[in-house]
């Protein structure tokens, strides 16, 4: 019997509970998948094996058996010395890497001591305007021992330069400084929306910090090309996976045609997915991800490096669905999605705390979430065996679906003349914008559930402890700023931005000018003044 | 009925953050509900948003801030207004807003505060049941 029989003859027997099964993608799924749903499909070239192209069964050969994932807790509030202490504390607790979050003047590009930065200095991650909050931030952290996450994208090249100015410092020279820097500016102007300059210039940074890292930092990851924020901004999985791989397409040619070589800097390349509630969709996604990267950098860049066809990923549990209500509850859910991550093959993974969606995570939250994956890798024992799910006639199908209707999003994105063009004429936004606003019409309708939001609702609950953060830190992050720029040599900073000044203007790399600035305590303000002027402001199109 | 006055609603997005899932689902799901509906866009002062609402002769002002700042810039909105004369609009708003702050942000003036998991509709009925159009000047 085929599947089309069955569907058709035994099948319809039976009542369903709904009228209607999908993804919380909307995506529609049949009742069953069997072997029927492998037309086309060729075993050995489609999903083959692990660390073998296309690698859609992962991209190293013994995976988890050879390396857990890197445990990656993302950090970051209040003072520079706040968030020190909160990395120290991971660091202790077995986490093996950092992931540094800034607040918000720092990813627009503004001073403590900004008037637009009132009220938001330390609130969403760590206040940083000069190199001295940078040395207090990594102090005691060794930098060629522990690698680094920092998310931040319009400002992430002077960023990088107060980093790679810490290095120096702690006498640690760029080659063995390692980690990954968020700089995937053209997802912010699609989701994200921190931005300084329009498309253009902001991607002419992302590549002037490609190159300096191919040739000077081979062990950092310049750009970390993420569909995460895109998928909180209320896409659908398969617009995640479209829209990351064609923003990832965009870097590609956009380092080419400065004239480096695809194999240069193509293995350094890294990606950062979300995981969201929809187990299976979320495993194909990851699946596909590699599958369809792999063709690219081989068929469309012509990559000849091995290395250059993997997509190696970071993965974060999405936001977005954890809820203010029965907060206890988040808990499962980040194991759920966690756990999707994990059997989707990803090499780093931060699982939220339950308490994100009332502040930042206290430390007591963040050690459950971080026991979460430690209880993943080394007690459920899905670790041991390489890609469980592979083979499996529902998730290869699945993986085949959403590779297909990815493709559909990134032909059209290509027929509107790539990324930056879709961007400009609002493309990638208004299909988020209409997927997010159709959930909510079935979360209003009752279509689809959250658990303790609009079913299984209990009226009254007792709040949990929050993080606060003390209105303190603010007025002391002022302080130190204005202090800074009473105290240093004055004649020296005025050189030093006049030199990004004209780097911003004559095309030369701005990387090395920019780490003599940030040496000189220009401030991430002052520097983002000179991009302001330079190539100007991008302003919201606020399309609805 | 006909003869009603449709409510004006001015959508901001203050403060620094860029997340506007939440602000364009509002402002959609007004519009839809027969509205009218201005809608910001991002990263807008105090000062913008209250020159916004008195140009455009709205009746309300709906706030959307995840970014923390909300103790600075809901007050400062309410004042930025009151500078301008147009103290009688009404501003509500949400958003990342713990429990603990919201009877405080009552008494600076704003009039309600919706948190995560909210409906669209009881959005919706709150406006219609508490936003009256504003007295023509």
């Amino acid at each position: 019997m085929t599947k089309h029989e069955w569907l058709a003859q035994k099948y319809p027997k039976h009542e369903e509970r709904l009228q209607r099964f999908s993804t919380i993608s909307d995506m529609e799924v049949d009742p069953l998948y069997t072997a029927d749903d492998a037309d086309g499909r060729d075993n050995e070239r489609d999903i083959g094996f692990p660390g073998e192209y296309p690698f859609t069964r992962g991209v190293y050969p013994s995976m988890y058996r050879g390396k857990l994932w890197t445990m990656r807790q993302f950090a970051g509030f209040g003072t520079p010395e706040d968030t020190n202490q909160r990395f120290k504390f991971l660091l202790a607790q077995g986490q093996n890497g950092l992931s540094t979050a800034f607040d918000m003047p720092v990813l627009m590009g503004y001073d403590a001591d900004h008037p637009r930065a009132l009220g938001e200095v330390g609130r969403e991650g760590v206040a940083v305007s000069t190199l001295d909050d940078m040395e207090r931030l990594f102090d005691g952290i060794p930098l060629d021992k522990v690698t680094t996450s920092m998310t931040v994208n319009c400002t992430a090249s002077i960023v990088l330069a107060m980093y790679f100015a810490v290095a120096e410092k702690q006498g640690v020279p760029l080659s063995k400084v390692g980690g990954t820097i968020q700089n995937d500016m053209l997802k912010e102007y699609i989701a994200q929306k921190e931005w300084i300059c329009p498309p253009e210039p902001a991607v002419r940074i992302v590549t002037d910090m490609i190159e300096f890292c191919a040739k000077e930092a081979p062990r950092w990851h310049a750009v970390s090309i993420s569909g995460y924020h895109i998928r909180e901004a209320g896409s659908t999985a398969v617009q995640e996976l479209a829209f990351t791989l064609a923003d990832g397409i965009a870097y590609v040619q956009a380092a080419i045609e400065r004239g480096l070589d695809v194999d240069d800097f193509a293995p350094r390349l890294s990606f950062f997915f979300n995981l969201h509630n929809d187990f299976f969709e979320e495993i194909a996604k990851l699946r596909a991800a590699r599958r369809m990267w792999a063709k690219i950098m081989k068929d469309r860049f012509g990559a000849k490096n091995p290395r250059s066809w993997l997509l190696r990923t970071h993965a974060q549990t999405a936001g977005a669905s954890l809820t203010a209500q029965q907060p206890f509850n988040n808990v499962v859910r980040v194991t759920i999605q966690a756990l999707a991550g994990v059997l989707g093959g990803v090499q780093s993974l931060h699982t939220n705390s339950m308490d994100e969606t009332l502040a930042l995570p206290t430390e007591q939250s963040v050690m459950v979430a971080l026991r979460t994956q430690q209880i993943i890798a080394e007690e459920s024992g899905v670790a041991n065996i390489i890609d469980p799910l592979g083979g499996s006639w529902a998730v290869e199908a699945l993986t085949d679906r959403m590779e297909k209707e990815a493709y559909a999003y990134i032909k059209r994105i290509d027929e509107l003349g790539g990324m930056i063009r879709a961007i400009e004429i609002g493309y990638p936004q208004k299909e988020i914008a209409d997927a997010a606003y159709r959930y909510q019409q079935q979360l209003d309708a009752g279509e689809k559930v959250i658990v303790g939001v609009n079913k299984y609702v209990i009226p009254e609950e007792r709040p949990i402890e929050i993080l606060k953060i003390d209105p303190e830190v603010e007025r002391r992050q002022i302080e130190r700023v204005r202090k800074i720029k009473r105290e240093r040599n004055q004649a020296l900073v005025k050189e030093k931005l006049g030199r990004v000044h004209a780097a911003c203007r004559n095309g030369e790399n701005l990387m090395p000018v920019l780490i003599d600035a940030v040496k000189a305590y220009c401030t991430l303000g002052e520097i983002s003044d000179v991009y302001r002027d330079v190539f100007g402001v991008y302003r919201d199109p606020a399309w609805l | 009925m006909s003869d009603q006055k449709v409510l004006r609603i001015l959508i901001a997005k203050a403060g620094l953050d860029g997340h506007d899932r939440g602000a364009k689902i509002i402002a959609r799901a007004l519009r839809d509900a027969g509205f009218e509906v201005i809608y910001t866009g991002l990263h807008q002062t105090p000062e913008m948003i209250a020159e916004a609402a008195v140009q455009e002769d709205v009746d309300a002002v709906g706030l959307s801030i995840l970014s923390g700042a909300h103790m600075t810039l809901f007050p400062a909105v309410i004042q930025a207004l009151r500078q301008r004369g147009a103290e009688d609009v009404t501003v509500f708003g949400g958003g990342i807003i713990p429990q603990d702050d919201i009877p405080l942000l009552k008494q600076a003036g704003v009039k309600e505060v919706f948190t995560p998991g909210v409906s669209t509709q009881a959005i919706v009925e709150w406006i219609r049941e508490h936003i009256q159009p504003r007295a023509a000047v």
